[in-house]
Order: structure tokens, then sequence, then C-alpha cells
């Protein structure tokens, strides 16, 4: 199986760690795995705002980039969203046949990571070791437009060493929405306000999540508050092994790792089998 | 003429206004999540309610599809059992119609069913220049009206306002209300009901909107849960409905879809209390003058939008509403028209232009496309998706001006940047390099004093960019070509 890394813009610029903790997990689970280097952006800033017009040139670049694959594995749901769900439409609009019949092979070959590791690789221990206490935001886009259900779950609970806790009032959005975040600030960061004080009433010391943006939101709030909490993709918590163990996120402030929240027998109980 | 309240700022304006409402976010907070419970609750009980989701979508859509059918088809079943049919272009030809026939049947009064239609036109004001009070009858529109204030939900238009309040508003406004009245819901209605009884009991005329229009029959059909509906149906004169063009159903078997669909999505209920369907005139038994008033005001409009078409299934049951993240924060002022929401957010620009005002191009952007709209909407309106296609003609009608948007500025050059990517990878060694000149130690950007960077880092840091992007240390360890 020829498989492609999607490796999404923002996490190629901002977070080259989940992109290199995909490729280290892909590996590890036996698949060679290829970053074509022509590949940039899937166009869903441009779609989600309203600019279809400039997102054209990245669908086919996109749809170019990934045709000789047998699969194409992205870690952001919300990105594979878009390609899956928008590349087809924005081809049909401009009246482009050629294009669309490329979108028609490539958009259903795009998978999410943790589906990808699930579905197509029938894993769900991944052979992964992170000693934390770790609580789950299920994206928007993981939810409700992939639908990827408990898989993460599932991963997440078959990796040693990790206490997952319940996320309270998971499936509210956490008020990220891209431009969204700019455009009406106050209600984005009113939504983010909640989001974080679930995640800090669980008592857990890692939110992860299947999207870099939105945990860039919820964790620049957590951040800006010295909440002792911090953000890691899946991919990285999947990627981290015994003998990696402390070496992701080296970069992340000391004082992250040592939140004192609520006691820990007031927490007990609390930790869960279901999504 | 516009569904929006004339001198309303953008969404994001009033957004931060009602944000800072503690009595508004706590009632909304706790209203919204009462009303999602119960719908949960009843929705979950029905096996077929994806079936029921995709026929009640069905049976709109072939109702959108051969209107013009329909219609007549309505106006002669309705003209055959005694009604008389009128059409309305806009909501001003509509409220002269309607003032019109209000004098002719010599009243100064009238007592009005809920009703959607009617306050999108502004139908109460347009009576009142005309010398005719209206009376609202439905509880919640009712403490609206005394308060003179403006709706902030479809289904329950006083949902920013908890029950002191409402004491408070019916003390100073209701001059029959006793002077020990409690904020007990139960003395509360009781006071309501007694104000309202003697007007039920005097009016000559009553004016409704409709939920269903049955093309088969010219049957009109009001869901309500007070009775106050039934009363103002029955006990005047003179019914005149108001009745949006897209409320056509075909066959009157298409109500059974509808009315498991409404009272689940909406109040969260098995079966709706108070169902009301009349047919025209009914001799010695009713109104024996029955007015029907068509109204397009924006309809076609919208009909005409391929993509856009959708939002005219809706049936007003407000599920998108109650499962709204940002509608439960800000409430349905913010909004700026009666129709808030998600709905509201895809209605308004659909019915009077993206181009109308300032609140109709950014309530595309009143939303962070979470989907539960979709999820939860009984008639599968594809809200998000009717969010991006309005943001492009939000955009769209931008892209004439001499002057360039800044952000459309700053999308053509992310575009540029995408276009190559030798180009996307020199930005990233800028932005490297910036991370180095920034040092070690530091990890974030606190708050940044201006641009589109202030408006994410008043209240969240900024991550900081990595020394190495993901496709520099590709090229530099497996060196396959690497970063073009």
């Amino acid at each position: 199986m020829k498989v492609a890394l999607f490796v999404t813009c923002f996490n190629d610029t901002m977070f080259p760690e989940s992109a290199k903790a995909t490729v280290e997990l892909l590996e590890r689970l036996g698949v060679d795995v290829d970053f074509p280097t022509g590949q940039t952006c899937c166009g869903q800033m441009h779609i989600n705002t309203g600019y279809r017009a400039e997102a054209l040139p990245l669908v086919r670049r996109y749809v170019e980039t990934f045709d000789g694959y047998d699969a194409v594995v992205a870690p952001s749901a919300s990105c594979a969203g878009t390609v899956q769900h928008y590349h087809s439409r924005i081809a049909a609009e401009r009246g482009d046949a050629a294009l669309r019949d490329g979108v028609a092979n490539v958009a259903p070959k795009t998978y999410e990571l943790t589906r990808f590791l699930t579905d197509v690789l029938g894993k769900e221990d991944v052979g992964a070791y992170f000693p934390h206490r770790v609580t789950y935001h299920p994206t928007c886009h993981s939810l409700r437009a992939l639908e990827l259900g408990d898989r993460p779950y599932r991963l997440l609970r078959a990796v040693r060493g990790l206490t997952l806790v319940d996320l309270p009032e998971r499936e509210e959005c956490c008020g990220f929405g891209g431009t969204f975040a700019i455009k009406n600030s106050d209600v984005s960061v009113a939504m983010g306000a909640d989001k974080v004080r679930h995640v800090r009433s669980t008592g857990a010391e890692v939110l992860v999540s299947a999207d870099n943006s939105c945990l860039t939101h919820i964790g620049g709030i957590l951040g800006r508050e010295r909440s002792g909490v911090r953000t890691l993709h899946i991919a990285e918590v999947l990627a981290s092994t015994e003998r990696a163990a402390g070496t992701t996120h080296a970069e992340q402030p000391a004082e992250s790792a040592r939140w004192k929240g609520r006691p820990e027998q007031e927490l007990a109980g609390q930790e869960v089998t279901h999504p | 003429m516009s569904h929006t309240f004339v001198g309303m700022p953008a969404f994001p304006d009033a957004a931060k206004v009602a944000l800072v409402d503690t009595q508004l976010r706590r009632n909304l907070a706790h209203a919204t999540k009462v009303i999602r419970t119960k719908r949960n609750g009843v929705v979950g009980e029905l096996d077929d309610w994806q079936e029921l989701r995709l026929a009640g979508a069905a049976i709109k859509d072939r109702a959108l599809r051969h209107l013009p059918d329909y219609l007549e088809q309505f106006e002669a079943a309705a003209t055959a059992a005694g009604a008389t049919v009128h059409w309305a272009r806009d909501g001003d030809e509509a409220n002269q119609l309607v003032a019109e026939l209000v004098r002719q049947a010599g009243a100064d009064e009238v007592v009005k069913v809920k009703s959607m239609a009617t306050q999108e036109m502004g139908m109460n004001e347009a009576l009142a220049e005309e010398g005719i009070a209206a009376l609202e009858t439905d509880l919640a529109e009712l403490i609206v009206q005394l308060n003179d204030d403006l709706p902030s939900h479809i289904l329950v238009p006083a949902i920013h306002r908890n029950r002191a309040e409402i004491r408070e508003i019916f003390l100073r406004e209701m001059p029959s209300a006793p002077p020990d009245l409690t904020d007990e819901p139960r003395m509360l209605a009781g006071a309501a009901r007694q104000h309202l009884r003697r007007k039920f009991m005097s009016a000559k005329v009553g004016i409704s909107g409709a939920n269903f229009a049955v093309a088969e029959t010219g049957t009109l059909v009001v869901v309500e849960s007070e009775g106050n509906g039934r009363m103002c149906l029955t006990l005047p004169e003179t019914l005149i409905s108001v009745v949006g063009v897209e409320k056509i159903v075909p066959t009157f078997a298409d109500l059974e879809v509808f009315l498991q669909l409404l009272p689940r999505s909406s109040t969260g209920e098995r079966m709706n209390p108070y169902t009301s369907m009349w047919t025209g005139v009914t001799p010695g038994d009713g109104p024996q003058a029955v007015h029907i008033v068509l109204v397009d005001n924006g309809r076609t409009r919208a009909l005409a939008d391929p993509v856009g078409r959708q939002v005219l299934r809706c049936i007003r049951c407000s599920a998108c509403l109650n499962f709204c993240p940002v509608y439960e924060r800000t409430g349905g002022h913010a909004y700026g028209s009666v129709y808030p929401g998600p709905i509201g957010a895809v209605l308004n620009p659909l019915l009077n232009g993206v181009d109308a005002g300032p609140v109709e191009k950014s309530l595309p952007y009143a939303s962070s496309l979470c989907g539960r709209c979709f999820e939860v909407c009984p008639v599968r309106i594809d809200i998000p998706d009717l969010l991006v296609h309005l943001r492009g003609k939000v955009v769209d009608s931008t892209r004439d001006r001499s002057v360039p948007t800044a952000e459309m500025l700053g999308m053509r050059a992310a575009a540029w940047t995408f276009d190559k990517p030798g180009r996307l990878s020199a930005v990233q060694r800028l932005a490297g390099l910036g991370r180095r000149m920034l040092g070690e130690q530091r990890t974030s950007l606190g708050p940044v004093p201006f641009g589109a960077a202030s408006k994410w880092s008043r209240a969240r840091d900024i991550p900081l960019p990595p020394k190495e992007s993901f496709r520099q240390w590709w090229h530099r360890t497996r060196g396959k070509g690497g970063a073009a």
C-alpha cells in the first residue's frame, strides 16, 4: 500500500512535532509513508471564509499531489473533512470535469489519522506508552463531519499508563471555528472559556485532540490562565513509547506539568470506559 | 422590506454587548439546556427519526419544486370552502391589506396568535400607525409586547427573561395584575389569563399566521401550546391569516410527518397540545369571514438560489437555536432580526440579500460551523453548508471594490503562498528565523496590540512557530527532494 502523509499547512508550519509523530507512528506500524513535497494546503480557511475562487488552485494541487497514492493520511479531522466535503463541490462549481474526476478519486482515499489506524490498519493497541492523566476533546469535525465516533477513545484506552478521564459536555464546540475565532473573537472566547472550565474540572494534565487548530485555541486560553494543563495532538500520544517517553513537547514550559488542582481523591471514579 | 431590526449593529458588536449581560447569559444557558434535554429525550424514543427527517425534507422540497402549482391549488380549494385569498408581494403590501380588512370589519383592536410572518413584516407597528391596536395573546409574546422589548427566540420570544423579571413587567405594565403577584409560574400565567380573557371575548378580528397550508384541501394549521391560539381562531367574527408562501404542503397526509417532527423538535413534546385546523368558513361555527393573505416577502428570492432554497423547508421549530453554542451565549437580539440563531443567520441574508446591510453581511459569519444545527434540524437544512455558501456571496460582493478589503489582501497573500510549495517553505523559514530571534525561553506570545492578532491574543496566547517546519525536517532527515 502506497501511503502519503498530508501533513496540512498548519501542522507543517506550526506543529511539526505532531507531523513527525504521525510519521513515527505509521512507520512503527509497518507503513511505508511518503511525504510528497508538492503539497501545501487543502483550502479550508479560504473555503470556510467565503474565498472559494482562491481555493480552486489548492484543490487542484491537492489532487495532483496525491493522485498516485492508495491512501492519504492527515493528522487533522477538519482538513480531512474539507477534502471529503468541499473539494468535489468546488470542482463542480467551477465546471472543471477533469478536476471533478480527480477529486472523486482522491477524496475518498483521504483518511483522518485515527480512522486510518482503526479502519484501514485494524489497530487499536498501537504499542504506545503515555503515563499521564488525559482528557480528550472530540472536535466538531471529528464528531459531525467525519463521524469518528469512539475511534480515538479506543486508541487512547489501549495506551499503557494512560488514565483517560471523561470530559464533561465534550460534544460542545470549543469556539475555535477558523476565522470565527478572529471575526467573532468575543463569542469564541466565551465558548472557549466554558471548554477550559470543563477541561480543568477533569484534573487532567494533558488535553488531547485530533485537531491542532482547536487545541491552539483551547491551549491559548489554558496557557493564558497558567492552568498547568497542556495540549497535545493524539498522534503525539500514540507515537509515545517507553523508550521515547518524555521527549515529546520538550518545549512546553516546566510549570505546565505541575498544575496542582483538585486533590486526586476528589477525582476518583471519573475514569471512563465509554467516550 | 427588510426582516432585520432597524439600526442594529453587525453581529460581533451586538454580541459583545450581550456577552456581558450576566442575567441574560444565565437565563439562556438554563433555558436552552432544559429544552435540549427534553428534545433529546423524546427524539430518542423514535426509531424512525432519521426517516422522518428525510420525509420532512422530501415533502418540503416537492412543495418548493412545484410551488406555483400548489399555491394555486391551495387558493382554489380555500376559495371553494368560503375563504378569501389575497396575495402580497412584500410586508408593506400585506400590512396594508390587513389594515384594510380590519377597517372593513369595523374594528380598531385585534387579538393575535403568535406568528413569525407578521413579526417579520412589523405588522403590529404598521397597524398601530393606522390606529389599530394589536394584542399579542401568546404568553411570551405578551411579555415582550408589554415591556416594549424585542423577541429573542422563535418559539420562546421571552427566553431572555426569567420569572422575577416577568413579575416586574406585569406589575408595571398590566393594569389588572394583582398587587400581591408573586413570581410563581402559576400566578404569572393566571394574571396573563385574566388580562387576556376579556380581550378574547370582545375582539371582532383575530390575526394569525399558519404553520402549514395544505394545497390539496385549502386547510390552514396552527400549532400552539397555550390555547390562546384556539381562542383567537374561533371567537372573533373575522379571521385573517398571514401565511408565507413556503408554508405549503401538498397533501393532508403530509401533516402526519410534520406533526411528529415539529413538537418533538421545538418544545420537546411528543404531541402538540393545541393543533387547530380550519378550511374556509363553517356556517354557524367560528369566524364567518375568513381571509388568507399569502405573502412572498423575499421567499422567491431565496427560492431562486439553488443552494439557498432549502432554507424554505424551515418549519420554525427553533431546535437549531436551542442547540447553537453561539446563540446560547449571545441570545437572539444580537442577530438583529425576529429570526435569530443559526436559521436566522441564513434566512435573513437569503430573504433580503447579503448586501442588504451590515447585519445581513455579518450573519453568515456568526457561527463556528460546529454542525449541531444540521444534526438537529427536523427537515435537514444543512445550515453550516448554507453559511459557507453565503460567506462566498458576502466575499463576492466585495470583489469589485477598487480598494480591496484587508481580509481580501490577506486571503490572496495566503493563496499565493500556498500556490507553490517553495513559497510556503520560504515563509516557514522566515517564521523560524523570527522564532530564533525571540530566544529560547519564550514558548508563546501574550497580547499583541494591533491587527487580527490582537483579536486572538486578548484572551489567548499565541503559539510560536518552530525553528524548523516539518517539510524542512523531512528534507534534512529523509532527503527526498524536501522543501522544494
